[in-house]
């Protein structure tokens, strides 16, 4: 017989502590459906589309119901379609369209991937669809889009940068009736990863297969639970040994969904990405566990510590647990997703200039940070700018995913509703970067590129 | 196959036997029971074997659910598997 303790231990976590598995995502290359001619090459993306994962939700909500495992969202991740613009050339928001119609006939919650990588320099179709950001998100509902602007094999692409500003402005003010919403469902990325099944970010990456699955991991709430049980005088090294086996049980957790996905679809597994990821339910929060750890407010000094020790003790317990670790695997910090963050925003304990911080320690970058909607598109770039240099000098991936909120003032909120949650704008130095923005050209890749 | 369910609440009489006749009405086949009070909360746990089952494995996880909460009490059905994986190296 099984342990009864491990029974009760794995039904309250699913019960109480909002353990879940966050996505399971299909990766699907579209270089096969690439055609001269514009019509035909949207044609052939929604037949496969539609092909390869006519059966993700349904076989996703098969295994919820086995396993009693909830499965939160089923996603598709494409390559990026800046490449198919480069061949067919033509309006890009046709494409953003056929992958609308698609996700809406497969029934999935997101499809990542009307993206392009520029951290070079552009070539054939890449502005055509950076300017078409804007238009493609605000004219539908399920599609998210990313740009990779710099590496640190290649450097920061600040031409890139500034449009991005402009992008990223313009994509709030297309949708400033949804809440800015459009803004909420765009990236940018420095060293972007090609097997990420988290949104907004996620693409399929050229080196991939031509179809796998990856799943992403939640469960700050478990980590809390586990952390508040532990006494207070606890050394860091031991509440990092907490962290580890929470985290192996999640992942072991996660390992299983997507084996059994893989081998129903009749598709590779792809990867597992150990992430908390939060949610806006009390509870399921990174701030709580990081408060756990003994802040008063995440965002207090000592935060940047914890969240180090915490990322750190994610991968170490999640890795021995899973066959193939990959995509972005870390603690995320998106502000709006975050009840804990959310709180610290409101308090003015957490700034943008310590969420900055954190990023450089922790597994992506700033993340859903509601900011007024008078930014300038330079301070959006300059934003941007540092981000990416974090990124590229840390070898790390780094990612900036604002929301301008037109027409609010600092203090306002901002309601996206499920997933997305809401945030506070929050109060930013608006001081400018103009003349810097403005040079364009490129950031050299660092010395820490040249490792041959 | 075999689930694990597992049964949560306040305790009273005959719990054991109305789940296990729910059970035997699905042809759900216990192979071990554990059963414990803990904090003044009853909880039981049963291995069932599913493959002989007569209506399919969803339905039956949703309908021992639904049968939980006429007892007032909290019924879970999950696949063995989930703890094996979750608890063991």
């Amino acid at each position: 017989m099984l342990n009864v303790n491990h029974i009760l231990e794995t039904i309250k976590m699913i019960d109480e502590e909002d353990l879940d598995v966050r996505t399971i995502t299909m990766g699907i290359s579209l270089l096969d459906c690439c055609d001269a001619d514009i019509d035909v090459s949207c044609e052939k993306v929604y037949k496969k589309i539609t092909t390869k994962a006519k059966d993700l939700v349904k076989v996703g909500e098969q295994i919820e119901k086995e396993y009693g495992i909830p499965i939160i969202n089923k996603r598709i991740s494409v390559t990026p379609i800046s490449m198919l613009v480069a061949v067919s050339g033509g309006d890009p928001v046709k494409y953003a369209l056929t992958l609308e119609k698609a996700a809406q006939t497969v029934g999935v919650n997101f499809i990542g991937g009307y993206s392009a990588l520029v951290q070079k320099g552009f070539s054939a179709g890449d502005k055509e669809l950076i300017a078409s950001i804007p238009r493609a998100l605000s004219e539908t509902e399920h599609i998210c889009a990313s740009v990779n602007v710099g590496s640190t094999k290649a450097g920061i692409n600040m031409d890139a940068v500034q449009m991005m500003g402009n992008v990223i402005k313009e994509s709030a003010e297309l949708t400033k009736d949804r809440n800015c919403i459009g803004a909420a469902k765009l990236v940018v990325f420095c060293n972007a990863v090609e097997d990420n099944p988290f949104m907004a970010g996620a693409f399929h990456g050229v080196g991939e297969p031509d179809v796998e699955l990856h799943v992403g991991v939640s469960g700050p709430g478990v980590v809390r639970a586990a952390l508040a049980k532990a006494p207070k005088d606890l050394p860091m090294h031991e509440i990092a040994d907490l962290i580890k086996r929470t985290a192996f049980k999640i992942t072991r957790m996660g390992q299983l969904v997507g084996s059994i996905a893989s081998e129903r679809l009749g598709v590779p597994f792809g990867i597992v990405d150990l992430s908390l990821a939060p949610t806006p339910a009390v509870g399921d929060s990174v701030a709580y566990i990081l408060e756990e750890m003994g802040l008063e407010v995440c965002g207090a000094y000592g935060t940047t510590a914890c969240l180090a020790m915490l990322n750190d003790a994610v991968k170490k317990g999640g890795v021995m647990a899973s066959s193939s670790v990959g995509g972005l695997s870390g603690a995320f910090i998106p502000v709006s997703e975050d009840a804990g963050m959310i709180a610290a925003t409101r308090a003015g304990v957490l700034t943008l200039e310590k969420l900055e911080a954190m990023t450089a320690v922790c597994s992506v970058g700033l993340d859903m940070i509601v900011i007024p909607g008078e930014t300038s598109a330079e301070v959006i770039s300059g934003i941007i700018a540092d981000e990416a240099a974090i990124g590229m000098v840390n070898s790390k991936t780094t990612a900036v995913r604002l929301i301008p909120a037109i027409g609010y003032q600092v203090g306002d909120e901002l309601e996206f509703g499920g997933l997305l949650g809401s945030g506070p704008v929050m109060n930013i130095n608006q001081t400018s970067c103009e003349v810097m923005i403005r040079r364009g050209g490129k950031i050299p890749a660092p010395l820490q590129s040249l490792k041959n | 196959m075999r689930a694990v369910l597992t049964v949560v609440g306040k305790d009273g009489v005959g719990i054991l036997a109305k789940v296990s006749t729910k059970c035997a009405n699905y042809n759900a086949n216990i192979v071990d029971v554990n059963q414990t009070i803990m904090q003044d909360m009853f909880c039981m746990i049963m291995l069932v074997e599913i493959d002989q089952l007569h209506i399919a494995y969803t339905e039956f996880v949703d309908a021992m659910e639904q049968y939980g909460s006429t007892l007032g009490m909290k019924i879970h059905v999950m696949h063995e598997d989930i703890f094996q994986a979750m608890h063991t190296i």
